[in-house]
């Protein structure tokens, strides 16, 4: 009876199993990301005097912004605040309204193909591009000023929004659009009733989270000159006016989080 | 259901009178603010300028093609560097994310105190945007690659963190209960019960964000931070627009490749 034997010798120790199974793939990986570790290192050139230079430097720069100065600078930064609102507010909105007739040309389901290609071409090279360099091409057209950051963010916003209402529209339940159909509504009723309440509830979610990066990103065309807080943080910056630097990012971050918790509520409501 | 009381008979209406009134009025304000905007904003533009932007545009066009691609030369290197601080950016945040997502997650969180503490961390991080970190950090260690890596690093820890921190909250409590059940200590909870539920997320997480930062980082340069950044407001000030032509769809290819590496990398895990 030897079988008996070999089987009362069970392994006593267990072993989590790895994450991939393939071990010659898993060894790949590693060497892979260690050699591209060590060429990323050897060209990144960090110049580590430059560094540790940095260091009693960046304490000094810290100690800059402690205490924030609110006071001093207060009424340019309450204008770029404002102008940033502002800024933000028509972006969000001339955004999503221009992004809704390209969100639903861009969705397979809805558009003809060549309707279809045009429209993800457009959501594509706006997406691609950041804030920014849309921004300082706006600069270059329109002239500096709140303008152009607004081109800049509608333009952004086209592309982030038109891309999620395209996606949602082509998951959206196909059943239900079928019912509105046949009772023989129009193409617009049927967009009307059959896939705006489907698509809605996310639609405002987002739009809410949309507002938010704009928002932030109205703090970054300033630096190309499009307007909004982003100026006068350069100017702060550039002036080593660290404390009203500070004020500014403080300022920024509660707005954002306000705007967390508006988004938050505002879901809540509409749920 | 708000019905309407007429001579013919009942209708039926979607919503009642006051309700009706109160959407009405809600969607009033909302123009209102829209146009109040937009009012201070067409008050400080320079419309002449607006006026002439299709001409400028035209003008534009015509100095950017042909491309000059005997610059893609000297493109090489900032591509590669931007790869770089995108990569190593992202592997840098990810480092520090997961500890502050497991303290800001409620049911890993070891003190409420210590989860406010984490949130606002997250905050922070996330509200100021990676160019603003770099425009700081070049001053505090000079320009470069390096102060570029530390910028997206900073501004992702924020991103990655809230993803995280909400993927916590939502994993299944009866495995961990069954690993607790086994007399694991806490350590081995998260390693055995929770770190396996989330690893799916993580990795979706880390590859969506990356593929940001490669979209981030082309720009960093535009405040000395290195990447392509650098050659673009070179190009720009000098007003080579051959060059800037040239370096659009270096960023335009950059962009698409990294997010079909993205898409095929989610689609492997999920």
């Amino acid at each position: 009876m030897t079988d008996l034997s070999e089987k009362t010798s069970y392994p006593s120790s267990w072993k989590k199993p790895p994450l991939i199974k393939r071990a010659w793939l898993r060894y790949l990986l590693w060497f892979g990301a260690a050699i591209y570790l060590a060429l990323a290192f050897g060209t990144m050139e960090v110049n580590w005097g430059r560094v540790a230079e940095g260091i009693p430097r960046g304490q000094k720069f810290l100690s800059a912004f402690f205490p924030p100065d609110f006071t001093s600078r207060w009424e340019s930064i309450l204008d770029g605040i404002l102008e940033s609102i502002w800024m933000t507010v028509i972006a969000t909105v001339a955004g999503i309204a221009l992004s809704v007739p390209v969100g639903l040309g861009a969705a397979r389901n809805l558009a003809p193909l060549p309707v279809y290609l045009v429209c993800r071409g457009i959501v594509a090279i706006s997406r691609t591009f950041p804030e920014i360099i849309l921004a300082i091409f706006a600069v270059k057209l329109f002239g500096f000023g709140p303008f152009a950051g607004f081109l800049a963010l509608t333009i952004a916003t086209v592309g982030f929004f038109a891309k999620l209402l395209a996606e949602d529209i082509e998951n959206m339940d196909p059943v239900q659009a079928e019912a509105i159909r046949s009772t023989g509504a129009s193409w617009l009723q049927w967009i009307n009733y059959a896939v705006q309440p489907q698509v809605m509830p996310r639609m405002i979610g987002l739009s809410m989270y949309r507002l938010d990066i704009n928002f932030r990103e109205s703090a970054v065309v300033g630096i190309v000159g499009g307007g909004g807080i982003g100026a006068t943080l350069l100017t702060s910056f550039d002036r080593y006016e660290f404390d009203s630097a500070a004020a500014i990012l403080i300022i920024i971050i509660v707005i954002v989080m306000g705007l967390e918790y508006l988004s938050g509520y505002l879901r809540k409501w509409v749920q | 259901m708000p019905v309407l009381e007429t001579d013919k008979g009942p209708v039926w209406r979607r919503r009642t009178t006051f309700a009706s009134l109160a959407t009405w009025f809600c969607y009033l304000i909302g123009v209102a603010i829209v146009v109040y905007c937009w009012e201070l904003i067409s008050e400080r533009t320079i419309w002449f300028f607006v006026q002439d932007a299709g001409t400028q545009a035209a003008d534009m066009a015509t100095r950017m093609v042909p491309p000059k691609w005997s610059y893609m030369d000297v493109l090489w290197k900032p591509v590669w560097d931007t790869i770089n601080i995108a990569t190593l950016g992202t592997g840098i945040a990810l480092v520090f994310a997961v500890p502050i997502a497991f303290l800001a997650a409620h049911n890993t969180t070891p003190h409420p105190t210590v989860r406010a503490a984490a949130l606002l961390i997250i905050v922070s991080s996330r509200s100021i945007n990676s160019l603003i970190w770099a425009l700081m950090l070049v001053s505090i260690i000079g320009p470069g690659v390096f102060a570029g890596v530390i910028a997206i690093a900073l501004r992702s820890i924020g991103f990655c963190a809230k993803l995280l921190y909400e993927s916590i909250e939502e994993i299944d409590t009866k495995q961990v209960e069954a690993i607790t059940a086994t007399g694991a200590a806490r350590s081995q909870q998260l390693s055995y019960g929770i770190f396996p539920q989330i690893m799916p997320s993580f990795a979706g997480i880390s590859v969506f964000r990356w593929d940001i930062n490669i979209r981030e980082s082309t720009v960093l340069g535009l405040v000395g931070a290195g990447g392509i950044g650098i050659q673009l407001d070179a190009s720009i000030s000098t007003l080579a627009w051959t060059q800037v032509s040239v370096i659009l769809l270096v960023i335009l290819a950059t962009v698409l490749v990294s997010e079909w590496v993205s898409a095929k990398i989610r689609a492997a895990i999920i």
